[in-house]
């Protein structure tokens, strides 16, 4: 096995503590999320996988007794301590969750209405940037006729392409991806797994996934937590095959428990 | 397989796969001692015993491959349980490969009787090398079932011998052949004999390997001794 360079960083995380009140949730976390790659988390349930996920875009912050501590550093700027305004930083670092959240209102309005909110763009420039969106999302072909449809009469996978449009309309760097696939049939999977891969030539993509196969089949580098600690973060190819701790192989094997 | 699974019955699918396979490995063990004894003794009865045991062989090589292939179609093992299943078709592959020259080497002790010259021939020289090939074999099993790397390393080592003695015998042969142009045939078939015991030996290398793929994730088949020992520390 060949050790492939890590490529630059795009979000560095470092010594990060997290805390729910007094439960310790994130342990001393170091690490690097490559830019232009899929990173992906795995590990039990409660392990702080989606916990460190809601750092990156500080989704936390709704919460009074939820805090941070360490570095969060995105291109070099700590954004545990930075005064730029959370809107902004989450243009910038967009958010996929589990279940399919469109808004109630119309398959053009959902994309248009996340764009409104940083530029003012002609009704013929949205046009365009809703049609780069949807097809970025592999969505176009299948809702051009039906832009004014309702979101919410799409099907699951149908919905959870249209969020990521969403996602990718207002240009981010950084898409994270809080188990995407968990609610979709194999198919719906297959074809967001697919996206995936392609939106790591413009953006930065951490997932979250309970799904091993999945974090297998798309990510570049995978990390495994285990009660709040980065047990091992490495090649995924490397990690799947001859992972370096015991902790980890168990856990990808199904010896855990 | 000492620590186990969530799911038991990934656990006994494993182990049932292990069994089986040294079940294989034990047959041919015994199929290459039937096929020396049978060159010591020239014994045609013991010969036809080694070539007929071979269907049983390549059954259970085709069973094997079946519930391995089974196992991942289910299972989508990863990391160890990944590397041993791979290892695991290897290794049923070599040992079917080693019956086939248990064979061989039953059907050249048949060719030598019908010649009819078994008494001048070198044969003593040969049962060394063969003695030592069968003997690597059954360490190489062994110490795949315990996942032993440091007795891999030493039958990597000891393969080295056996293809010294394969040489040398080539030269023996060699002279008996030039001294008397009538033992020309049953040499040959001595050579290729020789030959078997030879790529027995190889079989063994090769399992050997296997046990250093397993635990430590290299792949050092064509690999050094020298690089062979960097892994293992």
């Amino acid at each position: 096995m060949n050790q492939k360079p890590v490529p630059q960083a795009k979000i560095s995380v470092r010594d990060l503590n997290f805390f729910y009140g007094k439960f310790h949730a994130l342990k001393g976390i170091d690490l690097d999320i490559p830019q232009n790659k899929v990173t992906a988390f795995i590990g039990p349930s409660g392990c702080g996988k989606s916990t460190l996920l809601r750092v990156f875009n500080r989704m936390y912050a709704l919460y009074p007794d939820q805090r941070a501590e360490g570095q969060v550093l995105l291109d070099g700027e700590n954004l545990l301590t930075s005064k730029q305004d959370v809107a902004l930083l989450r243009a910038k670092v967009g958010m996929v969750f589990q279940k399919p959240t469109p808004f109630p209102m119309s398959i053009y309005d959902n994309i248009a209405f996340g764009i409104k909110l940083f530029e003012n763009l002609s009704t013929s420039d949205m046009e365009d940037r809703v049609e780069w969106a949807l097809r970025k999302a592999a969505l176009w072909n299948e809702v051009k006729d039906k832009l004014r449809q309702s979101g919410s009469s799409l099907s699951g996978g149908q919905q959870q392409r249209l969020c990521i449009a969403r996602g990718i309309a207002i240009k981010p760097e950084v898409i994270l991806l809080d188990e995407p696939c968990s609610a979709l049939d194999p198919i719906s999977t297959a074809k967001i797994e697919e996206l995936i891969v392609e939106l790591k030539q413009d953006y930065t993509v951490v997932i979250v996934t309970h799904n091993m196969q999945q974090a297998a089949r798309c990510s570049d580098f995978t990390a495994y937590m285990y009660l709040g600690d980065l047990v091992e973060f490495g090649d995924t190819e490397q990690l799947f095959f001859k992972p370096t701790r015991k902790e980890t192989e168990d856990y990808i094997t199904g010896r855990f428990g | 397989m000492p620590d186990k699974h969530l799911s038991t019955q990934f656990d006994s699918e494993l182990s049932s796969v292990s069994s089986r396979v040294m079940e294989m490995g034990g047959l041919v063990e015994s199929q290459i001692q039937q096929a020396i004894q049978s060159l010591g003794q020239m014994n045609a009865e013991l010969a036809q015993a080694v070539v007929n045991a071979e269907n049983q062989v390549n059954a259970m090589d085709v069973e094997l491959d079946h519930e391995i292939s089974s196992i991942i179609a289910r299972r989508q093992p990863t990391a160890r349980d990944l590397r041993l299943l791979l290892a695991v078709a290897k290794l049923t592959a070599n040992l079917e490969r080693a019956g086939d020259e248990a064979e061989k080497m039953a059907r050249m002790v048949l060719s030598i009787l019908q010649t009819g010259t078994p008494r001048a021939l070198p044969v003593l020289e040969l049962r060394v090398a063969s003695d030592l090939a069968a003997g690597l074999l059954r360490k190489a099993l062994d110490a795949f079932a315990r996942l032993d790397t440091a007795t891999a390393l030493a039958i990597v080592r000891e393969d080295g011998l056996i293809d010294q003695e394969f040489d040398s015998f080539m030269r023996v042969l060699i002279t008996h052949m030039m001294e008397d142009p009538r033992k020309i045939s049953p040499s040959l078939d001595l050579l290729f004999l020789a030959k078997a015991v030879e790529r027995i030996g190889d079989h063994a290398k090769n399992i050997a390997e296997l046990i250093i793929y397993v635990v430590k994730g290299a792949d050092v088949r064509h690999a050094s001794i020298e690089e062979i020992e960097i892994v293992l520390r």
